[in-house]
Order: C-alpha cells, then sequence, then structure tokens
C-alpha cells in the first residue's frame, strides 16, 4: 500500500498465568487480591497481535504501528520496561483499571475514543489489531464493539494469518470448528482483526528499538487520559474459585502392560 | 414480560449445529423459568429444515434471512442479517450458540443496538425473575454468576454446555426478513478452508477422548537421545485407533514456533489451557505434560482425567487427575497401541 498502513493495537495487562489468583470482593465489585501486586505481563493474545503488526509494519514502508493500552498508569510503565524492547511502536495509554472484571462495553468506548483521538490517523490506511480474547474477562467481544464504534465492518476474529496479496488485497486465515481455518480476502482497509497465536515467535529484546520506544513511553504515560469504568448494570451475584481437588489415585507399581490394559479397559467403558 | 429471540444460523447442508441444537435447550428452559414465549431467528443459505425443527422446540414467530449471501460466515452480511433480524424481534433477551460465526459478528450487533453480551456462558437460571449467568474470568480460573439490567442483553452459550434439543419437526410459516444487501455490498470474500493435511486431522471436538501431549515426549530419554519421530508414530496410531482428540500443552506448541524438535502435527490449534482452548470432552489421558495450576485450565472441562507421567508429585495430576499412573509414556502408549490393534 502506498505509505504504508496504520496499525492500532489494543492490548493491556493481565496477571502473569504462574500467579494464583483468588478472587475478592472490592468497592466496586470482584477484584483479585493484591491485584496490584501481582506481576503482570502483556496479554498473550495481544502480544501475537503487536508482533505480527511490527512485522506487517517492518514489510511495508511507510508503515507505523500505535498501541492503545488501557490499565493502571504504574503496571504499564512496568511493563513497558520489557515490551518496549520487543518492537517498536508508538504508545497511547488510558489510566484505568485492566480488571477481567470490568464491563468490555466501557472498555469497547474508552480504547474506540484513544483511537479517534489518534491525531494523523487515516482509516483508508486502519489496520485494527488486537487479541481475539483476553486472558481476564476472556469474552471475546472487545474487539468487534471497537470495530463497530469506528464504522468498521469487515472484521475477522481467531486469526492466525494475514498475508497482503499483490493487488494490496489483504488474506486473512481465521480458526473456525474442528481445528480448521476459513480463507478470506478483503479489498482493502480499514479491517479489524483478532489475532489467535498468529505465526510469529516473540522477538528478542532489542535495546535500540527499547531507547526509540522510551522516547514516546513516558511522554504517553504522563499524559495518559483517567478513565472510570462503572459496570453500571452488570451484578456480580458470585464469583468463587472452583472445586476442583481430586482426590488422585497414583499407581506406582505396576508394569507397563498392567497400565496399558487398565487404560484400554477405561479408554473402552461407557 | 421480557421478550426472548433465539439466533441461529445453519450449516450449509440447511441443518442446525450441536451449539445451535443446545441454545434451542437454553432458550427452551429461560422461556419457561421467565414464563414467556420466546421467537427464533435464523440466517442462512438455506432455512427450511432447520424451521420445522425450532418449530418443534416452541418458537412462537420464526424469523429468516436466507439466501446465497449467507452461505458463508462473514462479517459484513452476517451483520446485516442480524441487525434486521434482531430489529424484527425487539427481544429483551438474545440466546445464541457461540459458534465461530456467531461469535466474530454478534458483539458487533450488541453494540450496534447498545445492548450487552455475555460469551461463554455455561449455564443459566432465573432468580427473582431475572436471568443469571455463570461464566469462567481469567482463562476458567474463577467462575461468576452475573446479571444485567441492560436490554438487550446477548447471552452467548458455550458449546458443549448444555444438552442438545430432540423433538419433532413441525410445519410453521416463516416471516422472511428483507435486508439491504444490494446496497451494501461486500469487500471480503470468502474463498475457502484450510484443513489439516491427510491423517493430520487431529482436532476432533466431539471425540470422547482428548489425549494431551506434553512436552515431555520430545526430551531426551533414558538411552540418551530424543525419540520425536517414535512419539509421532505411537501418538498417530493411538489416535487413529481411539479417535480421540489431540491437545497440546503450551510448551509443546511453543516448541515448534522456537524452532526445535517437536511432532510435526502438533500446532497452536492443538494447545489447552492457558492461551489455548479448553475443550469439553467425557474423558481425558495427559502424557508426559508438567505444570501446576495455570497450566491446567485445559483440562477444567474433561469429565474423567487419567495421566500417565514419571512424576509421581506433578503438579498437573496432583489433585487434578482421577488416576496418575507413574510411567513412561513411550511404553505404555506402545502396549495400549497393541492392545487397541487386537481389539
Amino acid at each position: 500500500m502506498n505509505g504504508g498502513y496504520q496499525i492500532v493495537v489494543c492490548g493491556s495487562i493481565v496477571p502473569d498465568p504462574l500467579q494464583t489468583l483468588e478472587p475478592v470482593a472490592g468497592p466496586t465489585g470482584p477484584a483479585l487480591r493484591n491485584e496490584m501486586m501481582l506481576p503482570a505481563v502483556l496479554d498473550p493474545w495481544a502480544a501475537h497481535a503487536l508482533y505480527e503488526a511490527a512485522n506487517l509494519a517492518k514489510q511495508h514502508s511507510g508503515s507505523k504501528v500505535w498501541w492503545v493500552a488501557l490499565g493502571p498508569k504504574a503496571k504499564l510503565q512496568q511493563l513497558m520496561m520489557s515490551m518496549a524492547q520487543k518492537v517498536p511502536f508508538e504508545l497511547v495509554a488510558l489510566d484505568g483499571t485492566a480488571s477481567g472484571f470490568s464491563d468490555s462495553w466501557e472498555v469497547a468506548e474508552a480504547l474506540a475514543g484513544a483511537i479517534e483521538s489518534i491525531p494523523e490517523l487515516d482509516r483508508d490506511r486502519l489496520l485494527l489489531f488486537g487479541g481475539w480474547e483476553s486472558a481476564s474477562r476472556g469474552t471475546g467481544v472487545t474487539m468487534q464493539m471497537v470495530g463497530e464504534r469506528l464504522g468498521i465492518t469487515d472484521q475477522f476474529q481467531g486469526v492466525d494469518e494475514l498475508t497482503i496479496e499483490s493487488d494490496g488485497s489483504l488474506r486473512l486465515l481465521e480458526r473456525v470448528e474442528g481445528g480448521h481455518h476459513q480463507v478470506s480476502v478483503c479489498g482493502s482497509p480499514p479491517v479489524v482483526v483478532g489475532w489467535a497465536t498468529g505465526r510469529l515467535p516473540e522477538p528478542p529484546n532489542n535495546p535500540q528499538v527499547g531507547m526509540l520506544n522510551m522516547r514516546t513511553v513516558m511522554p504517553a504515560l504522563q499524559r495518559a487520559k483517567l478513565v472510570q469504568l462503572s459496570t453500571e448494570g452488570l451484578t456480580f451475584h458470585s464469583v468463587d474459585l472452583p472445586e476442583q481437588r481430586r482426590e488422585t489415585r497414583i499407581v506406582r507399581d505396576s508394569s507397563a502392560d498392567e497400565i496399558a490394559l487398565e487404560l484400554v479397559d477405561w479408554i473402552k467403558s461407557d | 414480560m421480557e421478550k426472548i429471540v433465539v439466533l441461529l444460523h445453519t450449516e450449509p447442508d440447511g441443518t442446525l449445529s450441536r451449539p445451535a441444537l443446545e441454545a434451542l435447550t437454553v432458550v427452551r428452559s429461560l422461556a419457561a423459568d421467565l414464563g414467556s414465549e420466546f421467537a427464533a431467528a435464523l440466517v442462512g443459505e438455506s432455512v427450511q429444515e432447520a424451521a420445522g425443527l425450532v418449530a418443534g422446540a416452541g418458537a412462537s414467530s420464526i424469523y429468516a434471512v436466507e439466501g446465497s449471501d449467507f452461505h458463508h460466515a462473514r462479517y459484513t452480511s452476517d451483520a446485516v442479517a442480524l441487525d434486521a433480524l434482531c430489529r424484527r424481534a425487539a427481544a429483551d433477551l438474545v440466546v445464541a450458540p457461540g459458534t465461530s460465526r456467531w461469535n466474530r459478528v454478534l458483539p458487533g450487533i450488541a453494540c450496534r443496538f447498545g445492548g450487552r453480551i455475555d460469551t461463554h456462558v455455561c449455564d443459566i437460571n432465573v432468580e427473582g425473575g431475572a436471568p443469571v449467568v455463570t461464566r469462567w474470568y481469567y482463562r476458567q480460573r474463577m467462575k461468576a454468576r452475573i446479571g444485567r439490567t441492560q436490554r438487550p442483553w446477548f447471552i452467548v452459550c458455550d458449546p458443549g454446555s448444555f444438552s442438545a434439543f430432540e423433538g419433532e419437526v413441525k410445519e410453521v410459516p416463516i416471516e422472511p426478513i428483507a435486508t439491504p444487501l444490494a446496497e451494501t455490498g461486500f469487500k471480503t470474500e470468502v474463498v475457502g478452508f484450510q484443513k489439516p493435511a491427510e491423517g493430520g486431522q487431529t482436532i476432533r471436538p466431539d471425540a470422547e477422548l482428548l489425549f494431551v501431549a506434553g512436552a515431555g515426549w520430545t526430551k531426551m530419554q533414558p538411552d540418551g537421545n530424543a525419540r520425536v519421530g517414535d512419539a509421532e508414530r505411537l501418538i498417530l496410531s493411538f489416535l487413529k485407533s481411539t479417535r480421540a482428540s489431540l491437545g497440546g500443552s503450551k510448551s509443546m506448541v511453543d516448541l515448534s514456533s522456537e524452532g526445535q524438535e517437536t511432532l510435526a502435527f502438533m500446532t497452536h490449534l492443538n494447545q489447552i489451557g492457558q492461551t489455548g482452548a479448553t475443550p469439553r470432552h467425557p474423558k481425558g489421558l495427559s502424557t508426559c505434560c508438567h505444570g501446576e495450576e495455570p497450566h491446567v485450565v485445559g483440562w477444567r472441562f474433561i469429565t474423567e482425567r487419567r495421566a500417565v507421567n514419571l512424576d509421581p508429585n506433578c503438579g498437573w495430576a496432583q489433585g487434578k487427575a482421577d488416576v496418575l499412573y507413574v510411567g513412561d509414556a513411550f511404553e505404555i502408549i506402545s502396549k495400549v497401541n497393541e492392545l487397541l490393534a487386537e481389539g
């Protein structure tokens, strides 16, 4: 595309998956115990979206990547210490909760507003990226709502591959049932792309990229707009950890033949 | 009284998928508990056959958008259809199956109507005259029961969470709903599907058994060598005999993107837990998997769980599996395959 793409990636923090999570009742609804203290990472699917965006931008000169993130400013700043070294981007930060218990409607409204406020955004070149679900709320609805609010009706979810054809059209592979991919061709931007895992590994840290990014990251964090999410109309009647402890029977001293026989009986049983 | 509609799409052959039939079960139950009727709205190239079943389920009205433009799942055309159907139905509660097609487009439609949407709903009850839905948060690590005052409220049911509706087919008039497709036009065309290569179809959502392979299959064995080729043969033979669905741990599927030797047929599509799927199968057998609670959310909806592992204290199995066999998976699965081959 002449002039390259303008790629906006939406994504924020989630608790490090290795952490033990426990729900507690907060003043405005459910929360996680010690939420602000929990180590956080970039939401895995959003991370894939960011890596794919950077890779696409690298291949098409004139392209630029914005990363729109809604989360507590302090936590975003911590996240940037590692993520800023991965790929080039310009941060658009929103200071608010990144809780999974927030409502996707309000999150989408905030994200769409932030995207609309990007001054030089050209919608005819816009690729709106994000994860197809988050690892917190996990609804898989926010990107579609952001797209609707921006008037983008060519949307793709569960995308594992996006290639630009010689005529400038976009070829996308979306996950559908049964481990298959639906293949679509879209004539031109703007599009919404909710990424699954994509095809790219996590980029190695690059201190030079980090230094370039940090010139804009800190000012972006300083001017981050405060976003209050109310979850009005949404009532959590309960939030519980599942009863998951099972009495595991440990079979230590059986031969492979004995174990195989027991397994086959089990597999064949109704 | 709440107005209720169930939104369904037909399959290419005009039938309803199992998730659609599950949504019918949900809407019937919800309507009965609320003392309401429910309408149905259908989208597809052909809806006649499905409409008969929906009528048999007790839908008071059936609206349909039908035609070749609606054969494929595509946001633009599906949004046009659903927009028209939702305007006609004017429902407060919208029930739908969580298929990939509806998951793509329903959030946008909810947004258009100023509504709210909850997906991956695995249970629904009526409390105090209002629906309360159950869904998981933080990758199946905690479960919440929620209610909403906003309407319309789109409730998208997680496939496999409910029983499928079975009933008589009835004759019923269908109200066709016109859509402004000609004016809209499509920038996107669905050009086909990519399926795994012959013999590589390892994801079977309807399988009785989920077989989970962990990264241990690719590690150095007691003889000092990795036996990835042997692992592939054993696992494929097992899958062929049992018709099981294959899942992989995150560490396993990440090996391929990190350029390490791994099972040729194992992709990110197979991944369960964390950033993977949480499939629903009656039985699950994990082999060579290691990890703690965050890694085992892929187990969450497996009813009977067994594991084969060299470590009796493995966090993947302790307290999470019903039975843990301490042993060499290569040896055990090889014996299992022999027994299965004998019939």
